[in-house]
C-alpha cells in the first residue's frame, strides 16, 4: 500500500498541477505534495513495510537510504520552489511543476524497484522528466545544455541496458533461469558466468556513471548545473545524483556476492579517484560559481566511487555521506539560486558583498561551503572523515593520501571564489532583476536542510544509525 | 525459421550501412523505422504464438515504425531541414569504418563465451554491429535530428541482444522500455524545435557556448 501511496501520490500532484490555470497558485502544490510524500516516507522509515508484487517493490535499508534524502531534500526544494516560482511569475512554470512531480514519482521508483529492469526504466524517466526543468531559462545557453544533457545520458543509461541484458545472460549462461531480480541474481550471484558479469559491471558503471557524473563521462553536468535554476540544480546534484548511485549499489551488491571482487573494486577506486582530480583541476580559479558547484558534485560522486571500492570500514560512512551529500547540495543550490537571481550574473567576480545585501543566503551559502568541504562541526565532516580513515585501514594508505591532497586543493580552489563573493560591500542595482532580498520561503528551506545538517554533525539518531549499519552490511562481500 | 532469422538480421545490417551512408535525412528516417519492424517482427519468428508475444509484436512495430518516424518527421517538418545530413566525417570514411566493424563484430562474436544453443547465431554480431553503426552516426553527424537517428540505431543494437532473453524482460518492462523511449524522442524532438528557433539552424557543432573560460 505505501508503495503506491509513495508511487502514484505525486502522480496524481502532477495531473492537478497540469490543470491548474494560474501561473501563481500552481506552485503552492509543490510543498503540498511534497510534504506528504515526506510524510509517507517517515511511515514507510518507521514501518518497514514488506516487499509486495513477487519481491518486484521492496524499501531495503539502501534503498531507504536514498528515499529518505530524496523525500527530504525535496521537500525543501518545493518550498523553496513556491516562494521562488511568484517572482518570476512571467514565465509559465506548468510544464516545470509537472516535471517536478513526475520526477519525484520516478525518483521514488528506483529507491524501491527490486526488478534491475523497473529500476531502469524509472531511471530513465527520471532524465526525462529533469530535462525540461533545466530548459526552464529558455535560452541559447540552457538549451544547449538541455540537448547535451538530454542525449548523453539517453546514451549512457542505454548503455545502462546493455548491462542489464549482460547480466541477464551472465545467468543464462549459468544454465540458471534468466532474471533480473534482484535477491535471486545476489543468491546466484557465485555461479554467473565471470566474463558476462565484468562485462555487465563495466557497461552498468559506464551507463550510471554517466547520469551520476563520475570522470571522464561528467562532461554534461557543469553545463546542465550551470545553466539550471538553482532548485533545479539542488534536485539534480541531491536527487538524480543518489538515484544513479543507487543503481551502481545494485550491480555492487551483485558483484560482491560473485566471490572475487578485486577487478571491481580497483575499478570503482580508480574512477573514483579521476574524479576527485578532475574536480580539483577544474575547481581552481573556477569564475562562475554555479559551475563550481557541479564539479564540487563530480568530487562528492567520486568520493562515494572510492568509498564503495574500499569496501568495509568505509561503507557506513558512504551511506551516510550520500544523505549529507545529498543535503548540503541542497543547501548550497538553493542559496546560490538566490545568489543569482540577485546579482543578475553567475560570474563570481561581478558578485561582491553577499553578506551585506543577502545576510542570510550569505551565511548559509558559507555555512554549506564549510559543510562540503569537509570542516566540523557538520555531519558531511563525520563521513568524509569516515571514508578516509576507512580508506587508511582498508589497506589503500596512497589512495587516501591522494583523497586528502585532493581536497585540500578542492577547499582552496572554492575557499578563493566563495569567500570574494561574501566580502566587500555590494555593488549598486541595475539592470533587469533589481530588488531581490532574502525572503522566508527562499531562505527558510536551505536553513532547514543547514539545521538538519548541524544536528547530524553533532547527535545522530538511534534508528538512523541503524538504518545506516543495515544498510552497510548488506553491501558487505560475501564471506 | 533460423534461416529466416538470420536473413532477417542481415538486413538489419544492411540498413545499418544504408542509414550512415545516405545524405538525405527522410531516407535515414524511413531506415532506422523499417529496421524496427523488422526487430519487431523477429520474437514472433522465435517464439510459438501467444497473446503476450502478440502484444509485445504490436507495440514494438506501432512504436518504432509509426510513432516515432512520425515524431521525427514533425520534427523534422517544423524546423524546415535542408535535406543534407552534414557529416563531421565524410561519407566514405564512415562507411569504410562501419565496414571495418561489422567484419571485426564477426570475429569478436565468435570469441565470447556464449550459451551453447546460441553458438552460430547471427543475433550478437548484428546487435555488435548495429550499436557500433549507431556509436559512429552519433559522433560524426551534426545535426540534432542525425544524432536522434543514431541514438535509435544505437537502441536497436541493444534490443537484438534482448532478443536473446526473452524470459528477462516481462511485459510490463518491455512496455516500460519503448514508452521511456517514445518520450525520450518525444522531448528530443521539443529540444530540436527549440535549437533550430534559437540559433536558426539545428547544426550542433554550434553548441559552444558552454565551456571552461580560461
Amino acid at each position: 500500500m505505501i508503495y503506491l501511496a509513495l508511487l502514484l501520490l505525486p502522480l496524481a500532484g502532477a495531473l492537478i498541477s497540469w490543470f491548474t490555470g494560474s501561473n501563481l497558485r500552481r506552485p503552492r502544490l509543490l510543498p503540498l505534495f511534497g510534504a506528504a510524500h515526506f510524510i509517507l516516507t517517515l511511515l514507510a522509515f518507521m514501518g518497514g513495510p514488506k516487499p509486495v508484487l513477487s519481491g518486484w517493490l521492496a524499501l531495503d535499508p539502501l534503498g531507504m537510504v536514498a528515499l529518505l534524502t530524496i523525500s527530504t531534500l525535496y521537500l525543501g526544494c518545493a518550498v523553496y520552489a513556491a516562494g521562488y516560482l511568484p517572482s518570476r511569475r512571467r514565465r509559465s512554470n506548468r510544464v516545470l511543476c509537472l516535471g517536478m512531480l513526475v520526477c519525484l514519482s520516478a525518483m521514488s521508483l528506483v529507491t524501491m524497484a527490486h526488478h534491475l529492469g523497473l529500476l531502469w526504466v524509472a531511471m530513465e524517466s527520471t532524465t526525462l522528466s529533469m530535462a525540461p526543468l533545466i530548459y526552464f531559462n529558455r535560452n541559447a545557453r540552457s538549451i544547449e545544455a538541455t540537448w547535451k544533457y538530454l542525449l548523453i545520458c539517453s546514451v549512457g543509461i542505454a548503455l545502462a541496458l546493455l548491462g542489464l541484458f549482460f547480466l541477464a545472460y551472465a545467468t543464462l549462461v549459468a544454465g540458471a533461469e534468466t532474471t533480473l531480480l534482484l535477491e535471486p541474481l545476489i543468491a546466484g550471484a557465485r555461479r554467473l558466468s565471470p566474463a558476462w558479469l565484468n562485462a555487465a559491471f563495466i557497461f552498468l558503471l559506464v551507463g550510471f556513471g554517466t547520469k551520476m557524473g563520475l570522470a571522464p563521462l561528467h562532461t554534461w553536468k557543469p553545463d546542465a548545473y550551470g545553466e539550471a535554476p538553482g532548485l533545479v540544480g539542488a534536485l539534480l546534484s541531491g536527487g538524480l545524483v543518489n538515484c544513479a548511485l543507487l543503481g551502481i549499489i545494485r550491480v555492487y551488491q551483485i558483484c560482491m556476492a560473485a566471490g572475487d571482487v578485486r577487478f571491481y573494486q580497483q575499478t570503482m577506486i580508480g574512477m573514483g579517484l579521476l574524479s576527485m582530480a578532475f574536480a580539483a583541476l577544474f575547481m581552481l580559479r573556477q569564475t562562475d560559481f554555479k559551475r563550481m558547484l557541479a564539479y564540487s558534485s563530480v568530487e562528492h560522486v567520486g568520493l562515494l566511487a572510492v568509498a564503495l571500492g574500499v569496501g568495509r570500514g568505509a561503507l557506513f560512512a558512504a551511506l551516510f555521506h550520500l544523505f549529507n551529500n545529498g543535503l548540503t547540495k541542497g543547501v548550497l543550490f538553493l542559496t546560490s539560486g538566490n545568489i543569482h537571481r540577485s546579482y543578475g550574473t553567475k560570474n563570481a567576480e561581478q558578485v561582491r558583498g553577499v553578506l551585506q545585501r543577502l545576510p542570510f543566503t550569505g551565511g548559509l551559502f558559507l555555512a554549506g561551503f564549510f559543510a562540503i568541504t569537509g570542516s566540523p562541526p557538520f555531519s558531511p565532516f563525520l563521513s568524509e572523515f569516515g571514508i578516509i580513515s576507512g580508506t587508511f585501514g582498508g589497506g589503500h594508505p596512497l589512495v587516501a593520501a591522494l583523497m586528502l591532497l585532493f581536497l585540500a586543493i578542492i577547499f582552496m580552489g572554492m575557499a578563493s571564489t566563495i569567500l570574494p563573493m561574501m566580502m566587500g560591500s555590494a555593488p549598486r542595482e541595475s539592470g533587469t532583476v533589481v530588488g531581490y532580498r532574502d525572503r522566508f520561503f527562499t531562505v527558510a528551506p536551505p536553513l532547514a536542510l543547514m539545521v538538519v545538517i548541524l544536528v547530524l554533525g553533532i547527535w545522530l539518531p538511534e534508528p538512523l544509525r541503524r538504518l545506516l549499519a543495515d544498510g552497510a552490511r548488506l553491501l558487505e562481500v560475501a564471506p | 525459421m533460423n534461416s529466416l532469422m538470420d536473413q532477417l538480421l542481415v538486413l538489419v545490417m544492411l540498413l545499418n550501412f544504408l542509414g550512415l551512408g545516405t545524405s538525405r535525412m527522410q531516407v535515414a528516417i524511413r531506415t532506422v523505422a523499417f529496421q524496427g519492424v523488422i526487430l519487431g517482427l523477429l520474437p514472433g519468428l522465435a517464439h510459438t504464438f501467444s497473446w503476450h508475444l502478440g502484444m509485445i509484436t504490436l507495440g514494438i512495430i506501432l512504436a518504432k515504425g509509426v510513432l516515432i518516424p512520425w515524431l521525427l518527421f514533425r520534427a523534422m517538418r517544423r524546423v524546415e531541414i535542408r535535406e543534407a545530413v552534414e557529416p563531421f566525417l565524410s561519407y566514405s570514411a564512415t562507411l569504410l569504418l562501419a565496414a571495418v566493424a561489422t567484419a571485426l563484430a564477426f570475429v569478436f562474436a565468435a570469441k565470447l563465451p556464449l550459451a551453447p544453443q546460441h553458438q552460430g547465431l547471427l543475433f550478437v554480431p548484428a546487435a555488435i554491429a548495429t550499436i557500433i553503426t549507431g556509436f559512429l552516426v552519433l559522433t560524426t553527424r551534426k545535426k540534432a535530428i542525425t544524432q536522434v537517428i543514431g541514438y535509435l540505431i544505437l537502441e536497436n543494437g541493444i534490443f537484438i541482444f534482448g532478443l536473446l532473453l526473452s524470459q528477462a524482460m516481462p511485459v510490463m518492462v518491455e512496455a516500460g522500455v519503448l514508452l521511456d523511449l517514445i518520450v525520450g524522442i518525444f522531448v528530443m524532438g521539443i529540444i530540436i524545435n527549440q535549437i533550430s528557433r534559437e540559433f536558426s539552424s539545428i547544426d550542433t557543432s554550434r553548441l559552444t557556448a558552454l565551456r571552461e573560460e580560461r
